[in-house]
């Protein structure tokens, strides 16, 4: 008898029932919508901080760059012959160490020997600036007439002078400037570190006896925009390289060129035995702020940068979309929430009102209120579940829209590298010696995942609303006496 | 048997309290036949209320075979009504969106009888009012007298010790009045009920054996010549 007058109840009342239901899916859709939104703003999220970490780093420790001396200006500084013959091509190579100030390579046993630390590795950030192109030679020529010309000094220009003395004609200078990053790697971990983040997609990658070979891997868009390709050979500071692999990263962004295996990065950047980021591992995840702890306390003079930390700097509109999601979006899918619970209370709560005399008549005839009240909870609670289902439907449909439709965000992560050091500063693409602020933008596609759990948490809520709107109802219910069937003529 | 001794119902409503029923003395004795009449607001429905256990009085005791309905627990007063007391409404009362059979079945539901048993027991009580074709009907899809005779089946399908109505014919046109009167004439001889019945209906009220006047929440009785069976005319054919 119950599910026949349960069915036979929800089907004349259609209309109330879709009401209280769309009420009910419309809150649950919001959440669905909400939660999946906000998972996929997460995951936006780690997948910045992972360009910049690398897969499976926990935490990274560095050494704040320090103020420009008095006598270093920190500036680039290049070298060229002036030689006497004309249009001689010059090139010189500028490798500076980037990213803070850098660490002696005996603070990556150390940091690996502190509690909690699974592994870690050195590597070293070198800022790459190319300068390379061609002087031509001026003509010095006498300001009188018939006077002989001689030949202007490498820079050229007009000389000036008094009159008679010779004037330099012509001449000029054409310089190309190409500046990339490089990362000196650890061949022997490459789990860990810069590049951890990329795929080899052609070529292969180190091997650990490459400790101090003259082999690259390049980025992919690096080696698309210099034409390299596996067997290829270039150079940096004279030293001929030749490419390996090509690497693509895990995410758009990548902020490494060029691979080289750590001592010949050490070598390019006059670093011997330095690196400028440890990259380590936790034994546990839960112990990151510990392992934090404990490397900042045994090791001065050093910063700890963790994953919150990071995400700490991530600004632009990836993160004021995730501070909507997780603030006004939460905050407005509970209230819809609420409001779509009490709506289907105070509704249900209605209708048992409109059902005095039924109920009351079923009193009449002996039936004990908690089998009144189990009609009045059953219809509300398959009320919940239709109104979970048609929410779940919509909620999904809403996630795969945003899924589809990808807006894109932006991440702008950075710090003032210059003087302030910390942060993430240490990690390859970071700020360059006594630079100022250093900011990486990053375009992040959105997606809406929905997950197994937020699905649950839907028709949970849909059985939880259910149960409050039929709680109230089966409430008035019960409190209804078998005289109300008599007094409520209708 | 009843016994109703100094039933008193008072109801406030604010800063005033209507007494509904004042010192109410009366015995039925089982099997018997009373009509109770009044005018309206006189106290008829409150009395039947406090005779079929659905309302509780503010004083004095309403018993049946010895067990005072004013005293015992809700529980205990539910399942007495399930068991021996069956209510004919006079707007029918039955449920809009379960068909004739369903109706009938609901009297059967909080006495465990299985579905099968119940369906089966449904099926007879229309048959025996004279709607075995209806089984299915809604009952949007009966007429008014139709409707009266769900609602009796319903009330007898348990086969109560007790058979209250309240107003059975107030709702119907005189024909059909005349139909459900012999209806509930013919069962009551055949079941042997108790069987208690308010009106407005003079002509009814008239050829009771036993009638009871209720004016301003006080009984006078009038016997009128014992059971005496009523008029022909209301006898089913």
């Amino acid at each position: 008898m119950f599910g026949i007058y349960l069915k036979r109840e929800l089907s004349r009342r259609k209309k109330a029932a879709l009401v209280i239901a769309m009420g009910l899916a419309l809150g649950i859709a919001l959440v669905i919508t909400v939660n999946s939104v906000s998972a996929g703003m997460q995951q936006a999220q780690d997948k910045v901080l992972k360009s910049l970490y690398g897969l499976g780093t926990d935490m990274t420790v560095t050494k704040a760059q320090a103020a420009p001396s008095s006598n270093s200006s920190g500036r680039p500084k290049f070298d060229f012959n002036a030689k006497s013959s004309s249009s001689t091509k010059q090139s010189s190579d500028r490798v500076m160490t980037q990213g803070g100030q850098s660490l002696a390579s005996s603070l990556v046993t150390k940091v690996s020997a502190q509690k909690g630390v699974a592994s870690a590795v050195g590597a070293l950030s070198l800022n790459v600036t190319k300068v390379d192109g061609s002087f031509t030679q001026g003509t010095a020529k006498s300001s009188t007439s018939g006077g002989s010309s001689q030949q202007g000094g490498p820079g050229g220009g007009q000389g000036g002078g008094s009159t008679g003395a010779p004037q330099v004609q012509g001449g000029g200078a054409s310089f190309d400037v190409n500046s990339y990053s490089v990362a000196g790697v650890d061949v022997t971990n490459q789990d860990l570190g810069p590049l951890a983040t990329s795929k080899i997609t052609s070529g292969k990658t180190f091997t650990a006896t490459q400790t101090d070979a003259k082999v690259a891997v390049v980025s992919k868009s690096y080696a698309k925009e210099n034409k390299y390709t596996v067997g290829k050979t270039f150079k940096i500071s004279g030293t001929k390289y030749t490419v390996i692999g090509i690497a693509t990263p895990d995410s758009s962004e990548s902020t490494t060129d060029v691979y080289l295996p750590l001592k010949q990065a050490q070598t390019l950047g006059d670093a011997k035995n330095k690196v400028t980021t440890i990259y380590v591992k936790a034994t546990d995840s839960k112990q990151i702020t510990t392992v934090k702890t404990t490397i900042q306390k045994n090791i001065s003079g050093t910063t700890v940068t963790t994953s919150a930390d990071l995400a700490s700097t991530v600004s632009g509109s990836l993160s004021t979309a995730s501070n909507l999601a997780t603030s006004v979006g939460k905050w407005l899918s509970i209230a819809v929430l609420v409001a779509a619970f009490l709506v289907a209370a105070l509704l249900t709560s209605s209708a048992v009102s409109r059902r005095v005399r039924e109920f009351g008549t079923l009193k009449a005839l002996g039936w004990p209120s908690r089998k009144v009240t189990r009609q009045v909870v059953g219809e509300s609670i398959v009320n919940g579940l239709i109104g979970g289902a048609l929410g779940i439907a919509i909620g999904l449909g809403a996630a795969y829209a945003v899924t589809a439709i990808s807006p894109k965000l932006t991440a702008e992560l950075g710090n003032t590298g210059g003087g302030g050091g910390g942060g993430m500063g240490g990690g390859p693409g970071g700020g360059g010696p006594g630079q100022q602020a250093v900011k990486n933008t990053m375009e992040i596609a959105l997606s809406a995942p929905v997950s197994v759990t937020t699905i649950a948490l839907a028709a949970g809520l849909a059985i939880a609303g259910g149960l409050i709107a039929g709680a109230m109802g089966g409430w008035r219910a019960s409190r209804m006496r078998p005289a109300d069937a008599l007094r409520s003529v209708s | 048997m009843y016994k109703l001794t100094g039933v008193t119902k008072r109801y406030t409503r604010g800063k005033d309290t209507v007494e509904a029923l004042r010192g109410i003395d009366l015995t039925i004795e089982d099997g018997d036949q009373l009509v109770i009449q009044g005018p309206t607001g006189g106290g008829k429905s409150t009395l039947l209320q406090m005779i079929g256990g659905l309302d509780r009085p503010s004083a004095g005791s309403v018993e049946l075979d010895g067990v005072d309905l004013a005293s015992i627990s809700e529980a205990k007063l539910t399942r007495l009504r399930a068991e021996k007391i069956g209510i004919i409404f006079q707007s029918f009362n039955l449920i809009p969106t379960l068909t004739a059979q369903e109706n009938v079945e609901t009297a059967l539901v909080p006495l465990g009888v299985k579905p099968a048993e119940r369906r089966e027991r449904a099926a007879e009580a229309l048959r025996s009012v004279g709607l075995g074709e209806r089984l299915t009907h809604a009952p949007s899809e009966l007429s008014g007298g139709q409707q009266q005779r769900v609602a009796i089946a319903r009330a007898l399908v348990k086969k109560p010790k007790v058979l209250l109505a309240d107003e059975p014919t107030g709702n119907l046109d005189e024909g059909t009045r005349d139909d459900i009167m012999g209806l509930l004439e013919g069962l009551w001889h055949e079941y042997g009920l108790t069987f208690i019945m308010v009106t407005h209906d003079s002509s009814i009220a008239r050829r009771a054996p036993r009638l009871a006047t209720i004016k301003a929440g006080q009984i006078t009785l009038t016997e009128q010549g014992g059971r005496r069976p009523l008029s022909q005319q209301y006898v089913q054919q």
